[in-house]
């Protein structure tokens, strides 16, 4: 456990008198995939909003393989290697699907201004291995094709794969997933399951993902946390949540 | 056909002062773009710029390319310090305390400006005064030439910024979504005061042309160009660029004509009349995008 990629320790999160997380504990070991369920307002997203600094925990500590990350500012963790997708789409909709992937690339990409105005030195070679490495990930995603389309244009379920794409072109250790599989039918929600089980494999990463389709969290994590009210009621492998009391009470009871 | 030919000649004068509404607009229209601020001390960016050239050029007797450099150089440092220390500050306050905040911005620099240079108003020294090209009766001066030049290339080097490179994209995400952008990687900080830079350095451009055209500056120049200038970002649809360039362009051209067919008493006001129309008929401008309020 000491090796942990992600570890928070006793995290706590107050707005005005609301607790949205308090005394967290969470961990995810390299190369782990692990789901972070609840019901509604349990504060899963705000536990992705912690870890990603777009908010600064009230108390607690939260390590990034080994450093403290508590106060780095949102671009700083994402290239220290944490990526995110939202809940609600946000991609930049008005531009184009390559635009979206390049932008992505933004603190991996090697040139000065100078030397793109006097069009010289890494320019062409960094611009031109951008564009390459943007393209492979859209035909990873089976976006290709739609290179030139804006963003805003496409269908639901593409939208969503492209921002995975995106967030894999900030080249992440950890890549947090939430709710992936919103909106999608269950087909749509398989094809996802796979192509999540790919990408980990092919780029090595470590994914921590809410979701709260059952089937999907069930059937690829390894280890799932159970929030509610902002605490964790529960912790371990899929069978053991399942056979939770405290889970099927708080969580899965109302829903069978 | 003389009228015609007049017709002409109001539209080659009135291009070139509209290449210069564009330039400031473009200044106008990316900061808004980015932080959603009506930059209300542009235009004395703008003057500043234009006497940062006229030192260059009567002091260090340096001639016009050289001194254009300097004062782009110079003023779009002057924009990021002023971004830096009055607007940095207010990212979060509410955007009524960084609107009044650019109103004392740019007080302050028209009259800190005064007391260093006088209220008297400068002369710039004459240039291309004998050149001038002659086609079927239409003239087109040295100056405008040199405006005309000067802005298209820079439209030419501001569009390759903003497409095609790695801090124009940054530029355009962080305008869409400064969270999202940040979440990508991006500075947001960073890119914002790139954004004052660039935006400070067009309009300091601006400001030497107007120097070379009118020959005369003042500590002042700035307030009327600069709510022109605003006037045209809103006119071509605020916080898009080629909006900025069509509506500076539009807004000389009436002005000309409105000088040469009616009278020059009217041109501010036709100004303004355009603006009203504008907030009537078209409130998003002539490229933005009506966006119904939900109800």
């Amino acid at each position: 456990m000491s090796d942990a990629l992600l570890k928070a320790e006793n995290v706590s999160e107050v707005f005005g008198g609301l607790k949205a997380v308090s005394d967290f504990n969470f961990y995810i070991n390299p190369g782990e995939l692990v789901g972070l369920i609840g019901p509604n307002g349990a504060g899963k997203t705000t536990a992705f909003n912690l870890f990603t600094g777009v908010y600064q925990p009230t108390t607690g500590q939260i390590t990034f393989a080994g450093d403290s990350i508590v106060g780095l500012k949102p671009y700083q963790i994402t290239q220290r290697g944490i990526a995110r997708t939202f809940q609600n789409i946000r991609l930049f909709s008005e531009l184009s699907v390559l635009d979206n992937v390049k932008i992505a690339f933004h603190s991996h990409v090697k040139y000065g201004m100078l030397e793109a105005v006097l069009r010289m030195g890494r320019y062409f070679s960094e611009e031109e291995r951008v564009e390459e490495e943007s393209r492979r990930l859209l035909r990873i995603f089976h976006l290709d094709g739609q290179e030139n389309e804006k963003a805003k244009n496409l269908p639901y379920g593409a939208q969503r794969r492209l921002e995975i794409a995106r967030a894999l072109a900030t080249k992440p250790k950890l890549l947090l997933l939430d709710e992936p599989a919103a909106g999608m039918n269950p087909q749509e929600t398989k094809e996802l399951m796979d192509m999540i089980r790919w990408i980990r494999k092919e780029f090595g990463l470590t994914i921590l993902l809410i979701e709260h389709d059952m089937s999907l969290v069930m059937g690829i994590c390894e280890r799932i946390y159970v929030l509610e009210y902002g605490s964790t009621i529960a912790e371990g492998t899929p069978e053991e949540i399942k056979k939770n009391p405290e889970v099927i009470r708080a969580y899965l009871g109302g829903e069978g | 056909m003389e009228l015609l030919q007049q017709v002409m000649q109001q539209l080659v004068n009135g291009i070139s002062l509209g290449s210069i509404y564009a330039l400031i607009a473009l200044g106008y229209t990316m900061i808004y773009g980015i932080i959603k601020l009506i930059n209300f001390a542009h235009g004395d960016i703008y003057m500043v710029g234009a006497y940062i050239g006229f030192f260059a050029i009567t002091q260090a007797h340096l001639s016009i390319v050289p001194s254009l450099l300097i004062s782009l150089v110079v003023t779009g440092f002057l924009g990021m310090v002023v971004e830096r220390l009055a607007y940095k500050p207010l990212r979060h306050a509410p955007r009524i305390s960084v609107l009044i905040t650019a109103i004392g911005v740019s007080f302050f620099l028209e009259y800190t400006t005064m007391y260093f240079v006088s209220p008297t108003p400068r002369t710039f020294p004459a240039m291309f005064g004998d050149v001038a090209v002659n086609i079927a009766g239409i003239v087109i001066n040295g100056q405008q030439m040199l405006i005309l030049g000067i802005t298209a290339v820079l439209m030419v080097v501001l569009t390759y910024i903003v497409q095609k490179t790695k801090t124009g994209k940054a530029m355009r995400a962080a305008s869409f979504d400064t969270e999202t952008a940040q979440l990508m990687g991006i500075d947001s900080d960073r890119i914002i005061s790139l954004t004052f830079g660039i935006g400070s350095a067009l309009a300091a451009v601006a400001g030497v042309l107007v120097g070379v055209y009118y020959n005369s500056i003042d500590p002042l120049m700035g307030i009327m160009p600069g709510m022109k200038a605003f006037v045209a970002a809103v006119l071509g649809g605020i916080g898009i660029l080629p909006g900025a360039v069509v509506g500076g362009l539009i807004l000389g051209i009436v002005e000309a004509l409105v000088s040469g067919f009616i009278s020059s008493t009217f041109r501010d006001a036709a100004a303004f009349a355009i603006l009203i129309l504008v907030l009537l008929v078209r409130p998003a401008g002539i490229f933005g995008k009506d966006t119904k309020e939900k109800v």
